[in-house]
């Protein structure tokens, strides 16, 4: 790791005063950050943190109303009672992140202002219509992820919260990576009052998408059985040397079909 | 047995120092002074060095030296060496390329080390070594090594035309030949053995410390076999002589193989360590680690195997390309050679045989023994020939082996090895047993009803192991003989330090070697202590790998004991008034047989020490020492049944349930014995579903950390039926086989057997991971 | 440089440290506390696994700085004094390790296993939740077999406990 100076942010204001010096990251959970930055793929100079922010943490559930701090570790998305309550499959996403002492740390911020190609909650965000509150704004989860590892955040603009309303019926199934255990391919869909949202993550050669294709045959009858024979383009889907975009696209049919029998169970 | 002694299932002495966090590694020894260093790596996989710059470096705070391949070169240090040489069939001797610790002219493998770096810290010498600039012209690299041989292929070393480093060849050419002939069905089939990364947990790590009063070096490092460390150190690498070198591998955390060899690392830090005037550690990181360990494996193969209108082999033909990297590590040459091709004949009958074998140089790490070592290689081409032999002839696979089962020993095959014992069918038998082996058709179908595929498969395995008799090694070109030391001490108190030339890194060595001294005197296990590790302590020893400690170290052991037991007896028996002959050792104590009289053993042993009342010219003390060379191999052998259930839709294999069977003679602890077997298994499937490391075209590693090597994980595993029968090996005098290596060994076509069976077609290469399964199943359906 | 402080072990410790300088290294060049050790690079080993605040935490992936004004337990302050905490036992008694390397963040992560699934655990579970720590040596079977066998024990000792208290 490179030399960084380390700053504690006591307030969200505090944080976006201390983010000025330098070429300053803000550090949440720092499950991906700290990592990039061992490895010296990123570097720097300034790292203001921002997991003491009491405002930052905690979920507020208000009948179909959720809002999610945006320092809450995936741990506690998954072991909210009142969010399993209402929309389990969020809190079943969050279960599978990473391994337990990830889960412990990284949080639900840090994951969507990351915005990794290969993360589950872009696609849980994107699914059910979420927005993302920061220090400056509100932003639609369709106008927040903009690419691999971009998003519409501004350089010193904080995610606070992610809000949404649950929708009727939600799910979520993955196919992890059988080396790094991210997505290999990760599908959410979800059935709510403005029909049917089936989001993509770990496939997209440019990040998470949703899948009009999915979406099409979920909205003639949202089962699995809706889903036989739909096939998704691969063309735009990436290859390495785990799975091939062709790979890839059956993984999203395959793993829509599963999101979708445990949204209906 | 006791409940201490051969046999018991003991709970392992040196666990309280792990579970507590006391464990002592490399990476945890700080020597007053000591600075840190880090390594400035090709980023190319091969470039000639036009130029390196170091000033900027040498700036960096906290920075001690910047040192190149130059300067090494200048103090005489001397090129790295494999110490085994083999002969190709025309009589030339292998073509050893220069491999320098620090690359002086030029790089060959991405990872290659070019200049160190000593700082205060370690992030102070990771920010100079980025700091360092050299200047590289690219050439043209190679990373496959049937391209590296092909007409244009970049050349790595002058010395070895066309990459070629040896054509070898054993057995009869001619008989086979015409044996495949006459043959009334001939199987064919070409077999790529996946390359894997040994990934031990802990990271090679060495500490370098000059003594410049004493003119004395001291070198902790991650190793198997620190003497063999010194020796090739001092008489190769002009490092120092060996009365001034001290070398200690303490507790070492995994090894597998790639803490065998020596690699630049350790010479870089005692030199450098004079150098600068400070003790210099280095640990690799994850990353340098699969750049740097010798890989395994990496093997292209073509095979023929005839049989007779009986379904009885009567010839087979194999012919292998063994990629052995950029440079030829330590025993980089017998893997793919003795230690693969004299176990082609696997647990059969097979009147001829040939294997042809070529080494080549490629632009990647050096590849050498990684657990099973030519064995696991030798084996998956048996065991998927005879597999798919078996279903091209249409009997069943355990029928085919049976029907060519070696059942008469000793066994002489016709590519060196002579079997001195076994019973391969009570394995197949139990195995088969074990896995409900006839209720499979069974569990097929309901598999099927839930949209699942099952498939079945098995291998039946032999290893040679308990390397090794050291005349035979000897004439087959082996450097080093391949015997154990052991020293018994016994204290004045009469407890018991036993000095062992084997090195433990897990194998439990501190508990079964007190087990044996426990069966043989009495002393509880607390009162033994097990030493090594340390050339300042043992005197020499070759060291663990090869599944030797137990065949081979504890025999060696046996012979000290023996000695020690003729003088305690002897003593006993001057203090006792009776006949020598008389005594017997019982419960700790030396006995008259047949009366109550008796002496205990602490008794004799202070009196050995006190020396008021010895037989007339007798030396004072109770301490021996022997050196055991064993007579030949041992054969441990056994059969492997894994069952699996395929996920036609993301192709994603479960192990439903993977059962051994093996033979590995007596057995000292049975517990720790089924943990051998557990952590090979896990490491054969893991070839076999999982691993794999991939080069790209440009020779850059893909998989260079656990981002994208897939390591075994808890939840990619069963628990693993396991059990043991006994042939007790007749060569050495426990009779005991080796058991580190058999899971490794046999584990592999037994998974991919099971996948095969589970598609309905063989066109599947290791690792089988869901993309490839998925693939070969899309395939197969278009046939 | 940053002034940590932090309680390891029922202790209170401090330091002054580069800011870049991982809990893991803190713990074990400043506070000589080697058994927490170091096996990637890339956050997915475990063998740095500690307990953060009472959860597990993997140390090398949190900065010493990040974690000033915390509570750490590493596998030297797992035992009660003398006695071996039931997880280590478990793994001396079922062969749960071999060359130990893996080992401390092993047992610190199925201790916070243990602690989270008071009602009991089973073979699938342990083996997911194992997913944050590699081992090369057991093939993980007896590593599994000792943590089960621990959680037997623990609940066993802590309903013993209730039953006492009511």
């Amino acid at each position: 790791m490179y030399s960084v100076n380390y700053h504690r942010a006591t307030s969200v204001a505090d944080a976006a005063k201390k983010i000025k010096s330098g070429d300053a990251k803000y550090l949440s959970g720092g499950m991906t950050l700290i990592p990039a930055m061992k490895t010296r793929l990123a570097a720097p100079s300034d790292l203001v943190d921002l997991n003491h922010i009491a405002d930052l943490k905690g979920i507020k559930v208000s009948g179909k109303s959720i809002t999610i701090g945006a320092a809450t570790t995936h741990f506690d998305v998954a072991n909210d009672e009142k969010l399993k309550k209402v929309c389990p499959a969020l809190s079943h996403l969050a279960s599978h992140i990473g391994d337990p002492a990830v889960r412990h740390r990284g949080t639900i911020g840090g994951s969507v202002a990351n915005n990794d190609p290969a993360a589950d909650y872009p696609s849980a965000l994107l699914a059910l219509g979420a927005t993302v509150v920061t220090n400056k704004r509100q932003i639609a989860a369709d106008k927040f992820f903009k690419g691999l590892f971009e998003t519409a955040l501004k350089d010193d603009e904080i995610v606070t919260a992610v809000t949404f309303t649950a929708p009727a019926k939600s799910g979520y199934a993955k196919f992890p990576n059988p080396a790094s255990r991210y997505a290999m391919t990760g599908v959410f869909v979800t059935k709510g009052k403005d029909g049917v949202r089936a989001a993509v993550t770990g496939a997209g050669d440019d990040g998470v998408f949703r899948s009009k294709e999915i979406e099409a045959a979920l909205t003639k009858k949202f089962e699995a059985s809706a889903l036989e024979g739909v096939t998704v383009p691969s063309g735009s889907l990436m290859g390495d040397i785990h799975a091939t975009p062709e790979y890839r696209a059956n993984l999203v049919v395959v793993m829509a079909k599963r999101a979708v029998a445990a949204a209906n169970a | 047995m006791g409940i201490e002694g051969i046999g018991a299932r003991v709970a392992r002495k040196e666990d309280k120092r792990f579970i507590t966090g006391a464990g002592r590694y490399v990476d945890d020894m700080v020597v007053p002074g000591m600075k840190h260093a880090a390594f400035v790596r090709s980023p190319h996989a091969h470039a000639d060095i036009k130029k390196i710059d170091t000033k900027k470096a040498e700036a960096m705070p906290g920075v001690i030296g910047v040192l190149t391949g130059r300067q090494l070169k200048a103090d005489g240090i001397g090129n790295l060496i494999c110490g085994w040489m083999i002969h190709s069939k025309d009589g030339s001797p292998m073509k050893m390329g220069a491999w320098s610790p620090l690359a002086v002219d030029r790089v060959r493998y991405v990872g290659d080390a070019v200049v160190v770096v000593v700082a205060d810290t370690k992030g102070q010498a990771r920010d100079a070594a980025e700091a360092v600039e050299i200047t590289y012209k690219e050439r043209k690299s190679v990373a496959d090594a049937v391209d590296a041989l092909g007409k244009g292929a970049p050349q790595l070393h002058p010395e070895a035309d066309g990459n070629l480093i040896f054509d070898w060849g054993i057995g009869d050419a001619a008989a086979t030949d015409a044996a495949l002939k006459s043959a009334a069905h001939v199987t064919r089939l070409n077999i790529v053995n996946n390359r894997l990364v040994p990934n031990a947990m802990e990271p090679r790590a060495a500490l370098g410390h000059y003594d410049k009063a004493e003119d004395h070096y001291t070198c902790w490092t991650t190793s198997q076999n620190p003497h063999v460390a010194r020796l090739v150190m001092s008489a190769f690498y002009n490092v120092a002589p060996e009365n001034k070198l001290r070398v200690i591998a303490p507790d070492v955390g995994g090894g597998f193989g790639s803490k065998i060899y020596i690699y630049p690392e350790e010479i870089v830090c005692l030199w450098a360590s004079k150098r600068t005037g400070v003790p210099v550690k280095w640990v690799a990181d994850r990353t340098e680690s699969f750049l740097t360990d010798a890989h395994g494996r990496d093997h292209h193969t073509t095979v023929e195997m005839g049989f007779d209108k009986n379904n009885k082999i009567v010839g087979l033909k194999v012919d292998t390309i063994a990629n052995l990297g950029a440079y030829m590590s330590l025993f980089s040459s017998a893997t793919p050679t003795y230690l693969y091709a004299t176990l082609l004949s696997g647990q059969y009958n097979i009147p001829a045989i040939y294997g042809n074998v070529r080494t080549v140089y490629t632009n990647t790490a050096p590849v050498d023994a990684y657990r099973g070592a030519g064995r696991p290689e030798a084996t998956f081409v048996l065991e998927r020939t005879m597999e798919i032999a078996a279903r091209e002839l249409g009997v069943s696979p355990a029928e085919l082996r049976r029907t060519n089962f070696i059942t008469q020993f000793p066994h002489q095959t016709p590519v060196i090895m002579c079997y001195d014992a076994g019973n391969y069918g009570a394995s197949l038998d139990a195995a088969m047993k074990q896995a409900d082996y006839a209720g499979f058709a069974k569990r097929k179908t309901a598999a099927a009803k839930k949209g699942k595929l099952r498939g079945i498969g098995m291998s039946c395995y032999i290893e040679a192991c308990g390397i090794a008799p050291s005349a035979a090694v000897g004439s087959l070109g082996a450097g080093v003989g391949l015997w154990e030391s052991a020293e018994v001490r016994v204290n004045a108190v009469g407890t018991i330090e036993v000095l062992t030339g084997s090195h433990s890194h897990g194998q439990g060595h501190e508990t079964t070697f007190a087990q044996l001294v426990n069966s043989r005197f009495g002393v509880p296990l607390d009162s033994v202590s097990i030493v090594h590790g340390d050339t300042d302590k043992v005197q020499m020893g070759m060291g663990t790998y090869g599944s030797r400690s137990g065949a081979v170290g504890m025999s060696a052991i046996v012979k000290a004991l023996d000695k020690v037991e003729a003088k305690a007896k002897k003593i006993a028996a001057h203090l006792l008034e009776a006949d020598e002959g008389d005594i017997v050792i019982e419960n700790g104590q030396l006995k008259v047989a047949g009366t109550d009289k008796n002496v205990p053993w602490f008794q004799m042993a202070l009196a050995a020490y006190t020396a008021h009342n010895l037989p007339q010219g007798m030396e004072p003390g109770l301490k021996e020492t022997a050196f055991y060379d064993p007579s030949n191999f041992t054969f441990p052998a056994g059969c492997y049944i894994c069952e699996v259930e395929i996920d036609p839709d993301t192709g994603k294999t479960d192990i439903i349930q993977f059962v051994a069977a093996d033979d590995f003679g007596n057995i000292i602890n049975p517990m720790i014995v089924e943990g051998q077997v557990h952590g090979g298994i896990a490491q054969g499937v893991g070839q076999a579903l999982l691993e794999g490391a991939v080069y790209d075209a440009s020779g850059q590693l893909l998989t260079a950390s656990y981002m994208d090597y897939t390591m075994p994980r808890a939840d990619d595993l069963p628990s693993f039926q396991v059990s043991t029968s006994n042939t007790p090996c007749p060569s050495n005098p426990l009779g005991i086989k080796g058991c580190g290596e058999a899971g490794a060994i046999g584990s592999p076509p037994a998974v991919i057997n099971a996948i095969t069976d589970a598609l309905g077609h063989d066109n599947l290469t290791m690792p089988a991971t869901p993309g490839k399964v998925w693939a070969a199943l899309r395939a197969g359906a278009k046939h | 440089m940053s002034e940590v402080s932090l309680v390891v072990n029922g202790r209170k410790v401090s330091g002054a440290v580069e800011d870049r300088t991982l809990l893991v290294h803190f713990l074990r060049e400043h506070l000589g506390l080697t058994g927490t050790h170091v096996g990637c690079d890339t956050s997915q080993c475990g063998a740095c696994v500690v307990h953060v605040d009472g959860k597990a935490t993997k140390s090398c992936t949190m900065l010493a700085i990040q974690a000033s004004g915390s509570t750490v337990t590493t596998i030297e302050g797992l035992a009660n004094g003398a006695d071996l905490h039931p997880v280590q036992a478990a793994f001396k008694e079922h062969h749960g390790l071999q060359c130990g390397f893996c080992t401390p963040g092993m047992i610190m992560t199925a201790t916070d296993m243990i602690r989270r699934h008071p009602e009991g655990l089973d073979e699938t579970t342990v083996r997911a939740e194992l997913e944050g720590n590699i081992c090369r040596c057991t093939g993980y079977h007896n590593i599994v077999k000792a943590i089960l066998a621990a959680s037997k024990t623990m609940s066993k000792a802590s309903k013993s406990k209730a039953k006492k208290a009511a």
